[in-house]
């Protein structure tokens, strides 16, 4: 991400990543950024039925990548982002684990707050990953929710 | 030869995460494709594949059923979507 040709990285990885580590590389030299905004989605521990003892995560190599990447580029489009990165684990995940994360910086906060909140919400509705929840019970995969689509399309009608 | 996976719920039910079949005529759009692929294992895999939610992909982009493939595209089936 130090790479000032290319300021959007994109990154799927089964390891923990060091949110402090990747939001230092979001900064650019010259020091024109007034804001990074953030978010770090975590696995709960708590369902409505049973406990969740571990979740496995799939994905789509190569279209996971371009989804968030078309989606950091109509972020792009909309605000003025100085960079932005997104991390996201797949495999075997643990409750209390960090499972992805969103870091946008922008000349003021306004935007790095905005373009942070659409990033993650196309993030959900769109790129190809799923989860599976392990259980007492075995495998279950998890359920598209609604809400997630009603986020994102959201943004469609021009709230910011 | 166009180049079909499956993923997550999909993969699972239909027991299979890749295969690859000859591009013709009759496999030239994406629903024609999901048609054809309907009836293996004896229509079997209808079941799965006909539902309403599933996402269709060519070369890494969602399309409608109607697009259009061509020789060596890539072309993904999945359920709704549950990252994040």
């Amino acid at each position: 991400m130090t790479n000032p040709e290319k300021p959007y990285s994109v990154i799927i990885q089964q390891a923990d990543f060091d949110i402090a580590q990747l939001q230092r590389e979001l900064l650019r030299e010259g020091a024109r950024e007034g804001a990074i905004a953030t978010f770090t989605g975590y696995v709960r521990a708590d369902k409505d039925a049973g406990n969740i003892q571990c979740m496995e995560l799939e994905h789509y190599p190569g279209m996971t990548e371009k989804s968030i990447e078309a989606t950091i580029a109509q972020a792009a489009e909309r605000w003025p982002i100085l960079a932005a990165g997104v991390v996201h684990r797949v495999g075997r995940l643990y409750p209390g684990d960090q499972i992805v994360w969103v870091g946008v910086s922008s000349i003021h906060r306004g935007a790095a707050f905005s373009a942070c909140e659409y990033v993650m919400d196309f993030l959900k509705a769109e790129a190809p990953l799923w989860k599976k929840e392990l259980g007492d019970q075995g495998g279950e995969w998890v359920e598209a929710k609604e809400i997630d689509a009603v986020r994102a399309g959201a943004w469609s009608g021009g709230e910011e | 030869m166009l180049h079909i996976a499956f993923f997550a719920r999909v993969k699972e039910q239909l027991g299979c995460a890749k295969l690859e079949l000859e591009w013709g005529s009759d496999l030239s759009t994406v629903a024609g494709l999901q048609e054809h692929l309907c009836e293996r294992n004896n229509g079997q895999w209808r079941e799965v594949l006909s539902e309403d939610n599933i996402i269709r992909a060519v070369n890494h982009t969602v399309v409608s059923g109607d697009a259009a493939l061509r020789d060596n595209d890539e072309v993904a089936f999945y359920p709704p979507v549950t990252g994040g």
